[in-house]
């Protein structure tokens, strides 16, 4: 750089001097280079603003698509709940149905023996004789002083205490009579009243689902409809399933690197304990990694054929095989949990042997354990325990991986889009920008030759002033102005 | 998720399995100097077995050597073992040769040492064994005050073959005549290792610090 000065010693002045020796030349080259300038813009501006709209196209496209995914996906939900609902309304209606004969008769018998009781409740004492009147006839006989009739009249009237008191008691007994049996009611109204309670919860079931399939149906012809609120509905549900489902997918690899850690150490003796795959990756471990690998391969499979998920393409297979199905990948599993717990024991044993054999090394004599019976095998059987029970939990993992699929399609949908029309945004603001940083270079490129320009302005302005001028030069100097206009 | 990813998955972690292994075995041979005054020291050499006994993994191998006053024979060689890949076997393998340095300390010390000190043969011989286990890592340790002593008859003037090996000189204790001139001392331990690089070394390393073996034996190859 310091070459190209002409006094080293004064940049500045040396830099002028340069700068006015390249001025007339600068003047001369403005026309190609502004429109070099202008064409260096559009060739890099172009492609940016075309890559831009390749983007939003694409993001656009991307998201028809991702909405047609989310749509089918939510109405496939949705009609698998109504699906389950109404067959949850149709076991209880029938398990009503069925019951409800039964139920009626039931209901009619108690009804029959209310009504009977109460009926029999009801029969009150026959009426007084008629003799009772002719009584009443006599009674109205006054006495007299006649000693005969006070006689019959105090024998009618004993008559009458006896007759009374008969009566009383046949009343009083009637009364208990209906008393005991309306006590005898009691039952069969309890009894009947909690048929009907029983008929009203059913009631109240059917209600509720009936209510649930109502509401799951308005958001399927919502789901149908396209409309945005089920859209957004849908998404947001996405999102709290990929999180939950992540959630418990981070828990069940923590259980699948416990079961692998128990078993990379035992496996060694199987595989080879000096064998190495890669530089840091032991042969015994990438058994282990099988192992687990197949448990969680074989859990997948169960759960497919039990319904639990839906992954693999199974439809096609008949129940006979899905049965069979089940049954080897629940025996494989079984298996590999019982390999698990013969390993998780030999595990046991590498360990003890280590640390007695490091003890022996170390100078002193294998110390023995202190004898403490059954809990020096509580960790054995622990890692047993453990052992076979982690393939089993492992098995259930294909539940939260299959919700983790279906919502992660959407969810990183959603996301591509988002990124497709940020990098489509980016390009256009670059495309604006280079546009402008063209457009600021040509004025530049005028600024330095501010001076030629100017002499080329007054030049014109002076022709133009003097009327009768050739009008060819002034055409062409007038260009020229133009173009330096457009340019700025 | 598709059935072929996780096949595709399964059957690429069984055919790493299955792959060609790398061998990642070492071995080691440590020679342990029994001459002269240097024989009481036979107490820390077996401390020093023990630990890298500890270290070894399955398919290792290793060596116990003594210096003589002639070491470039097999009749020196203690106790040698190429551990099983069965970490039980191996194990007990360790087991055995820990009991079979202990003897060995028990009768170099009651014993006495030796009247010459072939430092050089015992490094012939342990770098012959290391040759034959083809292991990756082959390391040669040396128990010693690297003082060589020959009688007239026996030629190590010539140069010895040492491709690939890691030589560590352990314990280089300082002689009477150290303590006068240090620079014998810094002299030794120089010829020594220009011997050693010519010789086709890996590595040379002294190490006097017996407490923190770990930071020699903690990198495999």
């Amino acid at each position: 750089m310091s070459s190209l000065l002409i006094w080293p010693g004064k940049p500045l002045l040396s830099l002028l001097v340069l700068l006015a020796i390249a001025v007339p030349f600068l003047y001369a080259a403005r026309t190609p280079m502004q429109d070099f300038i202008h064409r260096l813009t559009r060739a890099i501006c172009n492609p940016l603003r075309l890559a831009s709209h390749w983007f939003a196209q694409t993001a656009y496209r991307l998201q028809a698509r991702n909405r047609e995914v989310l749509f089918a996906h939510g109405g496939h939900e949705l009609k698998l709940t109504i699906d389950r609902e109404l067959e949850r309304v149709s076991s209880m209606v029938e398990r009503d149905l069925q019951g409800y004969p039964a139920m009626q008769r039931k209901l009619m018998d108690e009804i029959t023996h209310i009504e009977e009781d109460y009926k029999r409740s009801a029969e009150v004492p026959p009426p007084p004789p008629e003799w009772v009147k002719a009584i009443e006839e006599l009674a109205k006989i006054k006495a007299g002083g006649d000693g005969v009739v006070e006689r019959i009249l105090g024998d009618i009237r004993k008559s009458l205490d006896g007759i009374y008191q008969k009566v009383v008691a046949e009343y009083r007994r009637a009364y208990e009579e209906r008393h005991s049996i309306l006590k005898r009611f009691l039952p069969f109204w309890r009894a009947a009243g909690q048929t009907l309670s029983q008929v009203e919860r059913n009631i109240t079931g059917l209600q509720d689902s009936a209510a649930k399939i109502d509401t799951n149906v308005d958001r399927l012809e919502a789901i149908f409809a396209k409309r945005a609120d089920a859209e957004h509905a849908l998404i947001t549900s996405a999102s709290t399933q990929m999180f939950i489902s992540g959630l418990v997918m981070l828990i069940a690899f923590g259980g699948a690197y416990v079961n692998f850690k128990l078993i990379s150490l035992p496996m060694s003796a199987m595989v080879g304990g000096g064998d190495y795959v890669t530089e840091s990756l032991r042969a015994s471990e990438v058994a282990a990694l099988v192992i687990v690998l197949f448990e969680t391969l074989m859990g997948l499979f169960l759960m497919e054929s039990l319904r639990f998920t839906n992954l693999f393409p199974l439809s096609g297979i008949t129940e006979r095989m899905r049965k069979n199905l089940m049954w080897v990948s629940l025996s494989i599993l079984l298996v590999l949990a019982g390999v698990e717990v013969a390993l998780a024991v030999m595990r046991d044993q590498i360990i003890a042997a280590d640390v007695a054999l490091k003890a022996t090394l170390g100078g002193g004599a294998p110390v023995a354990a202190a004898d403490v019976g059954w809990v020096t095998k509580i960790p054995t059987a622990g890692q047993m325990i453990l052992g076979f029970t982690l393939p089993f939990a492992l098995a259930f993992v294909a539940i939260p991986l299959e919700y983790c699929i279906n919502s992660g399609r959407i969810v990183l949908g959603a996301l591509l889009v988002l990124t497709l029309r940020g990098l489509g945004f980016a390009l256009r603001v670059t495309a604006t920008l280079t546009k402008e940083a063209g457009k600021l270079l040509g004025v530049f490129y005028d600024v330095l030759i501010f001076a030629p320009l100017a002499i080329e302005r007054w030049i014109a302005r002076a022709r133009n002033s003097a009327k009768g001028a050739a009008p060819e030069g002034k055409v062409r100097l007038g260009k020229l102005s133009a173009r330096t206009e457009e340019a700025i | 998720m598709k059935p072929w990813i996780v096949l595709a998955g399964l059957s690429a972690a069984l055919l790493a399995g299955c792959g060609a292994n790398v061998n990642r075995t070492q071995a080691v041979y440590i020679l342990v100097d029994t001459s002269g005054t240097y024989a009481k020291e036979i107490g820390k050499a077996q401390n020093v077995v023990n630990y890298v006994l500890g270290t070894l993994q399955p398919g290792d191998s290793l060596a116990v050597g003594r210096v003589k006053s002639r070491s470039f024979t097999e009749k020196d060689i203690v106790a040698k073992v190429t551990l099983n890949r069965d970490p039980i076997q191996a194990n007990g393998q360790k087991r055995i040769f820990g009991g079979q340095i202990a003897t060995f300390a028990k009768s170099s010390q009651a014993g006495g040492g030796s009247r010459y000190t072939d430092i050089t043969g015992g490094m012939m011989q342990g770098a012959e064994f290391l040759h034959e286990t083809g292991a990756r890592t082959k390391t040669l340790i040396i128990f010693s005050d690297m003082q060589e002593e020959l009688d007239y008859k026996t030629k190590r003037d010539f140069p010895i073959k040492l491709e690939g090996i890691r030589i560590i000189a352990l314990n280089v204790t300082k002689l009477d005549t150290d303590n006068v001139d240090p620079r014998r001392y810094t002299g030794r331990l120089e010829w020594w290792e220009q011997r050693a690089r010519e010789a086709g070394a890996s590595d040379w390393r002294v190490v006097n610090d017996l407490e923190h073996l770990e930071r020699v034996f903690s990198n495999r190859g």
